[in-house]
């Protein structure tokens, strides 16, 4: 279901008042401390539409860094599950972050669901934003084929001047729209509008992979004993920013916490990051990963190829964040394209 | 009866699990006992050979935990055989029966042992190793009929560190089983095998082309045991080994268990050697 609405641009903050009247929990880009961050929406004028790039993805709202799973009484053994979820409306949302949260829906429904984050995702809707300026010098995402917003918006907002034109992608967007007074039919001139401004856009985006998206697998699979793995392991600080701040990491830990009564507490799970020593050691002391270099080709190979082959979807959205957020500078784009390059020069020697 | 897993399924969090009673505790070795653990009235574990359950003692954490019992001898209750090695199994060391538990699964994919019909068996099993294949080996030994010759090796770092020993006498005491020891350190008393598992293989006389070899150890016994046994003929598809990794969850969302694209907790942790002797992670 694809209608289109549009909505004049002087609306846009009535009807963000009126899902704030009507008890949804609104939260979208504002700014704090010269930063953009996604935060709850309290006045309308918080909320900037315009924004370069956030600091952390929208995942937290669907996988917050910290949830309580069940409560507990060791005693009686009585336990019960902690489901959270209130009607959400995340608007805002650039292209990358969509395709994340798609893979995201994938990775949480496959096998055995995830009832925490699906009850999370059901109230959830998603309010998208086209973008028509590249938003930061680390993103790529013209090159990860991200940059026009998947089939999972509810609402799909394209600015093309004095107006909005929207797409309302489900049932629940049109919900989002119900009695709001502020929409109407775009003519042919706007519908005209809408398809130059999608048709220009393209020109303000720089392909800066050396590679085709395409022949990403290939290239880190054979990219295994590069020796860029050590360089790289040699300069990371193994923090694990890069996978608190990526769109599409989702990997978690699990604690019990304990009241003071020793008797009551909950059983936690928290972000968690493949970065980290120990991530992937067990109980007798063995260590899959106890190289650096091994846990950063493990987190590139599993964006750039692995995810690609278990859920038919890159795991690099393009956003750029872990290169924003690395300390050290090691950025998905210069990794790629390093493994890219330096496999061409191998295949030029095998030729001459 | 209704199985484990239809009602970890059914709870309204994937994460929470079923309350379950420790009805036995026999001590083994230094470090590992064994715990019988009983389900609540109705409920059947319902798992295959080579499947694991999370054990979570309320308030300390929760593991995975191979289950060691045979679903041909299972009553409503079954047996995990715990190495204190970390937070949870250290606590669980502590427990005694009337103790209770919380026990989520069966998860993982198990051993096909439907396809090892009509082939001879060789288990492998090293340490700890042999807890998830004695589920295996009463399953195969219950239906002797449907399989050749059964050759169990197994090998421990020293007599004193000897797990089942009940179990290996009444494997031996069959007669249909051929049953090989050995330790890695003897002690003066020791009057059997000495040596890493890898010296019994050449002990037996086998072909190796209708074998199937289920081979369970620590990493490092891999890399020097699915050599030796593929030199032998065993073909690489007909080597089942069973993975040991870090898990938070069981149902392939926490990440920790996680080689190259596979999920240990979903895709095993029963493998056979064709299937991950290219991922460098499977055995390092």
């Amino acid at each position: 279901m694809d209608q289109l609405r549009l909505m004049p641009k002087q609306r846009f903050t009535d009807w963000i008042e009126r899902l704030l009247n009507r008890d949804f929990t609104v939260v979208g880009p504002i700014e704090k401390h010269g930063q953009f961050v996604y935060d709850e929406i309290r006045k309308p004028a918080q909320l900037v539409v315009d924004y370069s790039i956030t600091a952390l993805p929208p995942k937290k709202y669907m996988l917050p860094a910290r949830e309580v799973l069940f409560n507990f009484n060791t005693q009686t053994m009585e336990m019960k599950p902690v489901i959270e979820a209130e009607p959400t409306v995340i608007v805002g949302l650039h292209s990358c972050d969509m395709h994340a949260i798609k893979l995201l829906d994938d990775i949480q429904n496959t096998g055995y669901a995830d009832q925490h984050y699906q009850s999370r995702r059901e109230q959830t809707y998603l309010v998208s934003f086209d973008c028509i300026q590249p938003c930061s010098p680390q993103s790529f995402c013209k090159d990860m084929n991200t940059l026009s917003v998947p089939d999972n918006f509810d609402l799909h907002f394209v600015d093309i001047g004095e107006n909005y034109l929207i797409h309302v992608g489900s049932e629940k967007g049109e919900t989002l729209l119900e009695g709001c007074m502020n929409t109407w039919s775009p003519g042919e001139a706007d519908l005209a509008t809408l398809d130059a401004t999608m048709e220009q856009k393209w020109q303000n985006f720089e392909y800066r992979l050396n590679v085709d998206v395409s022949e990403l697998p290939d290239v880190l699979g054979a990219s295994m004993s590069s020796s860029l793995w050590n360089d790289l392991g040699e300069i990371c600080l193994a923090c694990g920013a890069c996978t608190q701040v990526c769109p599409t990491c989702y990997c978690f830990d699990v604690s019990d916490e304990v009241d003071l009564d020793m008797e009551n507490g909950q059983r936690v799970r928290t972000w968690d990051s493949c970065q980290i020593d120990k991530f992937a050691i067990v109980a007798g002391g063995h260590d899959f990963r106890s190289q650096r270099a091994g846990r950063i080709r493990h987190r590139i190979l599993r964006k750039g190829k692995w995810q690609y082959q278990a859920y038919g979807q890159m795991g690099c959205v393009g956003c750029g964040r872990c290169g924003t957020a690395c300390l050290v500078n090691i950025n998905m784009i210069s990794t790629f394209n390093q493994l890219a390059d330096e496999q061409a020069l191998i295949k030029a020697e095998d030729i001459s | 009866m209704n199985t484990l897993i239809h009602e970890t399924l059914a709870n309204e969090s994937i994460y929470m699990p079923i309350p379950a009673r420790i009805v036995d505790v026999k001590t083994f070795t230094p470090a590992e006992k064994l715990f019988r653990i009983e389900l609540p009235a109705g409920f059947t574990l319902g798992h295959e050979p080579g499947q694991f359950v999370e054990l979570s003692l309320l308030g300390i954490g929760e593991c995975p935990i191979s289950i060691c019992s045979s679903p041909s001898r299972t009553d409503g209750t079954f047996e995990l055989c715990i190495r204190a090695v970390g937070k949870v199994t250290e606590a669980m060391h502590r427990l005694e029966p009337g103790a209770m538990v919380g026990i989520r699964g069966p998860f993982g994919r198990p051993f096909p042992d439907a396809r090892f019909r009509g082939k001879d068996i060789l288990f492998v099993a090293g340490g700890l190793g042999l807890a998830p294949l004695r589920s295996l080996i009463d399953e195969v030994l219950d239906n002797r009929g449907q399989f050749r010759r059964v050759i169990l090796m197994y090998g421990a770092r020293t007599p004193e560190y000897i797990l089942f020993p009940d179990d290996l006498q009444r494997w031996a005491d069959r007669g249909d089983v051929e049953l090989l020891t050995t330790v890695d350190h003897p002690t003066p008393e020791w009057t059997g095998n000495s040596g890493v598992i890898t010296t019994l293989l050449p002990k037996v006389d086998f072909d190796g082309r209708n074998m199937i070899a289920v081979v369970v150890g620590p990493p490092i016994m891999y890399r020097f045991a699915v050599p030796e046994v593929l030199k032998r003929g065993v073909r690489e598809a007909n080597i089942w080994m069973s993975f040991e990794r870090q898990m938070k969850c069981a149902v392939g969302k926490c990440g920790h268990c996680q080689m190259h694209h596979i999920y240990t907790c979903q895709d095993g942790p029963s493998f056979n050697y064709m299937e991950v002797k290219d991922l460098e992670e499977a055995f390092e």
